[in-house]
């Protein structure tokens, strides 16, 4: 692996069942996860994912390459744009990539991560530090 | 109507400990996509040099979330939660969460600013065994919107 290394895609496909199942097992009950109702009358267009449900499939993109569960060192993200989920059963999508931006002094790889929906930037400033080989 | 500033360095009592159990990181790991057999099989972590299984990295989620109550819904700092959306979040892993850890969480105030009318709260939550190891720091950043 070296600086400038790109990850492959993955894109994840979110609908609202994802949503829900994600909404009981995290405790984030919040009603604009899952209420069309309560989502408009605070002003988003609709039912939106949990940040940290795209938090979390972004982890996964990274994950997967680094091909192990625990690698994960350091991890942050903003919140940029919602990741709108319509009430359907194709839902939406996010695309996630990310490029090997340095090495830390205990030999750590530094990515930064790019995560897409409908060609909104959904994370910013999203960055990790990961355990390699 | 701006935050107190003078809440930053607060720091709240330790919440009651959590017990992560292996059937909570299994749903967890599934509610995310996160298929690896760390994440379920105990021999499957344990051939990787882990006691158990391994939490996804952001389960700490989980805790850290019910944890902050205690200053969302502080009413001395006087937060108006229907305002609050998720600004930042970012974890600092000492090591893996895994099963059978008992975690207690020690949340303190760590930044609050006023910008374009906002106030923004930066949450800092330690978590560690009851013991008192190290496992992961977790900081939120809170947007609380303006009435504007």
């Amino acid at each position: 692996m070296e600086i400038g290394e790109r990850l492959a895609p993955h894109t994840f496909r979110v609908t609202r069942a994802d949503l829900v199942r994600y909404a009981g097992a995290s405790g984030d009950f919040n009603p604009i996860h899952w209420s069309d109702r309560v989502a408009t009358k605070v002003g988003l267009p609709g039912v939106i994912a949990h940040g940290m449900y795209t938090m979390a499939l972004a982890a996964q993109a990274v994950l997967d390459w680094a091909g192990d569960p625990a690698a994960v060192v350091e991890y942050g993200v903003r919140f940029t744009k919602p990741v709108v989920v319509p009430d359907d059963d194709e839902g939406t999508e996010v695309t996630v990539s990310a490029v090997v931006k340095g090495f830390t002094d205990s030999g750590h790889a530094q990515l930064d991560i790019t995560a897409m929906c409908g060609g909104d930037k959904v994370l910013g400033q999203a960055r990790a530090v990961v355990r390699v080989g | 109507m701006s935050l107190d500033p003078s809440f930053v360095g607060r720091t709240y009592p330790p919440t009651p400990s959590y017990e992560v159990g292996r059937e909570k990181i299994r749903e967890f790991a599934a509610a995310v996509g996160a298929v690896h057999p760390a994440h379920t099989d105990p021999d499957a972590a344990r051939a990787l040099g882990h006691p158990d299984v391994v939490a996804p990295p952001t389960f700490p989620i989980v805790l850290t979330m019910e944890a902050g109550a205690q200053i969302i819904d502080d009413p001395a700092l006087g937060i108006d939660y229907s305002r609050v959306v998720h600004g930042d979040q970012r974890f600092s892993y000492t090591r893996p969460v895994y099963a059978g850890d008992r975690l207690t969480c020690v949340c303190s105030v760590e930044d609050i600013s006023s910008r374009g009318g906002h106030d923004f709260v930066t949450t800092r939550t330690e978590v560690a065994t009851v013991d008192g190891e190290a496992v992961v720091t977790v900081w939120s950043k809170l947007v609380v919107r303006g009435e504007g």
